[in-house]
């Protein structure tokens, strides 16, 4: 059983970054997007397992992604990272309270986003 | 490519691209008076993204220098900080400076040069105290709003700060609620944006959950404007949109004309005052920038897809033109009727013809996909331009023309040292002060304007300044103080050759060594530069009515235009972008002056080259010599030679081992039977005399 994760993030290298570290964990497909508008017409197509987007983007921000996720019954338990450069407390509150499980600022080393991938996904 | 400069060269690539439209958008932001929120947003982001990218690929001064940046930005779109042009001058120089790390990281595989990190470290700490806070205003105003707390929840710090800017200036806040389809909500909710541009800013856009039937999606947009009600009514009533009125207890409404775009953001605080500014400089930043090079790091070319998608066409017609030929090949093989040479002939001419044609537009395709416009380099160079000037306290109009003009990718990397020489020189020894122009009548501002325009294969580029001339007398005392030439002789130069005279390396004419222009380097590199891509340079002025610097280009370099020559039974090849004209005469025209041969050409004089002697040919004895006139930037030279044998297009290949050091050859061509004849290298040539 594999699992699918889905990256959405405007910058190229830091998406591909993402997409590489999670497929380095065997099994997973990373599904990547350079845009939230693009990244709500992938949800009702595919069954993703784990969501990881950015904050600052240029059509809608991460924090009205995960608010509209987390309205999708199918996706209520979805687990939901937030990765940006954004160090800014505000914005990282209103993340976690609108049920983002992860706040990872960038740069992280490859290694703790795949525990934590590991970790939500129950993969050894 | 190693792996270790794999990864790297996606930063560089990245960055290149970031920083080139951040330092568009900055020009945007500061040559308005108000600021675009939008632009400003994107600058943010832009330098947002950037330390995310530098942070990834282990670039620690370039993350640290981006995160001031991206510090000041977001002050300055949260209205926490002020808006000056000085602040202006600092995030161009972060900008300057990070493209500069960008090179050095593509250089020396991530390793700074020297000085750069202390200069982003000064820089960066330069950009901090530039974000000293605004006084903060004592209640917030979102408070006020009716506001849906699901929706503040989801509201980042910079879309509230702009809510509270809405409220602050009295305009109403709505909610729009639409649904559209999933297949095509992000164009409709474009088209919406549009509509809606003009009479309103768009804060938020919610996705709201999707409603029963699982084909459509719902939108919650948070819309501030100084329009009635009834005008965002009508427009959102075309998508089928509901309004609800947020703002209920607005402080005061100031109503805006109608139909002005944006929102009022910001304003400048400090009228453009050149010498203000020039007496609160900033020196200790100044001194340790040197002027970066503005020369792109990318090695790569954008092209439009509908260029690939020709030269695509063309490879398809090749394949076409092969079968055919094959099909001819096998007819002969088998040994068929049909294959008789005179049936044969007629057959291969025609698809000679159309292979021809085909590999014309294949070239003509491939040389499109190398151009550029010029756009970028002078929005680079407007950047400069109003920096320099601020710092010379000289109140300048800066104008281009032409920026549509494209040019070799390669050629326009290489351009804007030179250009920026050029500039630089029109607004430090050109344009007078403010009040000797007012004492000569003209405008008390300056104009230096940089105009680009194709002829034929050749892009002109001007650098016009409407400043104070070429000084002729000052430039003949310079170089009689300097020994470049006799009193006598000084005096025997006519206008041309004076000017030919600041090209050569070391002389100024400056009284001083400026903070502008003195740093070195002279207009004889300017001449190299421009040289080394087949250009020519010509210098017109007049006292008191300013200078031109034009230059002529070859639009590429990948294929030149030859012409192709004989001396002494040898062929060769000259660059027909170096030829300037061709004469013929008489051996009785040739004088000898100081043992060297020259013709009188309208006036002029032309040092001659008997291009046989040079190469140690049997010498030519023919009649009536051709003399090829080639010049490169400021020089003139004639070729003797004995045939023209006509014009042909050539790609130039290098040559190898020993003959690698033949002077005057810079390589060899085929021009068809298998021929082979070497190109002549005019730069070299024109050394010689």
């Amino acid at each position: 059983m594999g699992f699918k994760i889905l990256i959405v993030e405007d910058s190229k290298s830091s998406r591909e970054f993402i997409a590489a570290t999670v497929e380095s964990v065997p099994g997973i497909e990373a599904v990547t997007t350079p845009s939230g508008f693009e990244a709500l017409k992938l949800l009702p197509r595919h069954r993703f397992d784990l969501i990881i987007t950015d904050i600052n983007m240029p059509d809608i921000n991460g924090l009205e992604l995960i608010n509209f996720v987390k309205k999708i019954p199918s996706y209520r338990l979805t687990p939901l990272f937030i990765v940006t450069t954004e160090g800014r407390e505000q914005d990282r509150e209103k993340g976690l309270a609108l049920g983002a499980a992860e706040y990872l600022v960038k740069p992280f080393e490859p290694s703790s986003l795949e525990r934590l991938v590991r970790h939500y996904l129950k993969i050894d | 490519m190693s792996t270790a400069s794999k990864p790297l060269s996606g930063f560089v690539i990245e960055a290149t691209d970031i920083l080139e439209t951040m330092g568009r958008d900055l020009l945007r932001l500061d040559v308005s008076e108000e600021s675009d929120p939008e632009v400003l947003n994107g600058v943010f982001r832009g330098a947002h993204s950037l330390k995310g990218l530098a942070g990834l690929f282990g670039q620690d001064a370039a993350t640290e220098l981006s995160h001031h940046l991206e510090d000041v930005l977001d002050r300055l779109r949260l209205g926490r900080a002020k808006r000056t042009p000085r602040l202006f001058d600092t995030l161009n120089e972060a900008v300057e400076t990070l493209q500069r790390m960008v090179k050095d990281a593509s250089e020396h595989a991530g390793a700074l040069a020297p000085g750069t990190l202390e200069r982003a470290q000064a820089l960066g700490r330069k950009l901090s105290a530039l974000a000293a806070p605004v006084p903060k205003s004592e209640r917030d105003p979102l408070d006020r709003l009716d506001l849906d707390p699901n929706v503040r929840a989801v509201l980042t710090e910079y879309e509230e700060h702009r809510l509270r800017e809405s409220i602050r200036k009295g305009l109403l806040i709505f909610r729009l609620s639409v649904s559209f389809k999933l297949a095509d909500f992000d164009e409709r909710l474009g088209e919406l944006n549009a509509r809606l541009k003009p009479m309103a800013e768009v804060l938020s856009t919610l996705p709201s959950s999707l409603p029963g039937e699982g084909d459509s999606i719902g939108f919650e947009l948070l819309v501030a404007s100084g329009e009635g009600e009834e005008r965002l009514q009508a427009a959102g009533s075309e998508f089928g949109a509901e309004l609800t009125v947020l703002a209920a207890r607005k402080k005061k409404a100031t109503p805006r004309r109608s139909g002005q775009p944006g929102l009022p953001f910001w304003t400048d605080e400090v009228t453009a005052s050149g010498a203000k500014l020039a007496s609160e400089g900033s020196a200790v930043i100044r001194s340790a920038v040197d002027p970066a090079s503005l020369r792109s790091i990318t090695q790569t070319v954008r092209v439009d897809i509908e260029r690939l998608d020709e030269l695509m066409n063309s490879v398809g017609e090749l394949l076409v033109i092969k079968s055919s030929l094959a099909r001819l090949v096998d007819r002969v093989r088998q040994g068929d009727a049909s294959a008789l040479p005179e049936k044969l002939v007629p057959a291969l001419s025609r698809e000679t013809r159309a292979l021809e044609r085909r590999l014309e537009e294949l070239q003509k395709g491939l040389l499109a996909a190398r151009m550029v416009p010029l756009a970028p380099l002078f929005d680079k160079l407007s950047r400069l331009v109003r920096k320099t000037a601020r710092e010379a306290g000289k109140e300048i109009e800066f104008v281009t023309e032409g920026g549509h003009v494209e040019l070799d990718k390669l050629i326009v990397e290489e351009l804007s040292d030179p250009l920026m020489h050029i500039i630089r020189n029109a607004l430090d020894h050109g344009i007078e002060a403010p009040e000797l122009r007012a004492e000569k009548g003209k405008p008390e501002r300056g104009r230096v304007t940089l105009a680009a325009w194709q002829r034929g294969g050749h892009v002109l580029i001007e650098v016009r300044d409407d400043g104070a001339g070429i000084h002729l007398k000052r430039v003949r005392e310079v170089a009689v103080q300097r020994g470049i030439l006799s009193e006598v002789k000084a005096r025997e130069l006519n206008e041309r050759e004076l000017h030919g005279l600041l090209f050569l390396p070391g002389f100024s004419t400056a009284g001083k060594v400026s903070t502008l222009s003195g740093r070195g380097v002279g207009l004889d590199v300017v001449k190299v530069n421009i040289a080394k891509l087949s250009g020519i340079i010509d210098v017109d002025s007049n006292a008191d009515e300013g200078t031109t610097f034009r230059l002529t280009l070859p639009v590429t370099l990948a294929i030149l235009r030859a012409l192709v020559i004989q001396v002494s039974q040898r062929v060769y090849a000259v660059p027909l972008s170096s030829v300037l004209e061709i004469i013929s005469i008489t051996p009785a025209e040739i004088r000898t002056v100081e043992r060297q041969q020259i013709v009188t050409l309208r006036g002029q004089t032309l040092p001659l080259v008997w291009l046989a002697e040079l190469f140690g040919h049997e010498p030519s004895h023919a009649p009536r010599p051709f003399v090829v006139v080639v010049g490169l930037a400021q020089e003139r030279l004639g070729l003797v030679v004995d045939e023209l044998l006509g014009q042909q297009d050539i790609v130039t290949k290098p040559l190898g081992g020993r003959l690698k050091n033949v002077r005057g050859i810079s390589g060899a061509t085929d021009i068809g039977n298998r021929r082979t004849v070497l190109v002549l290298d005019v730069g070299a040539l024109l050394e010689e005399v």
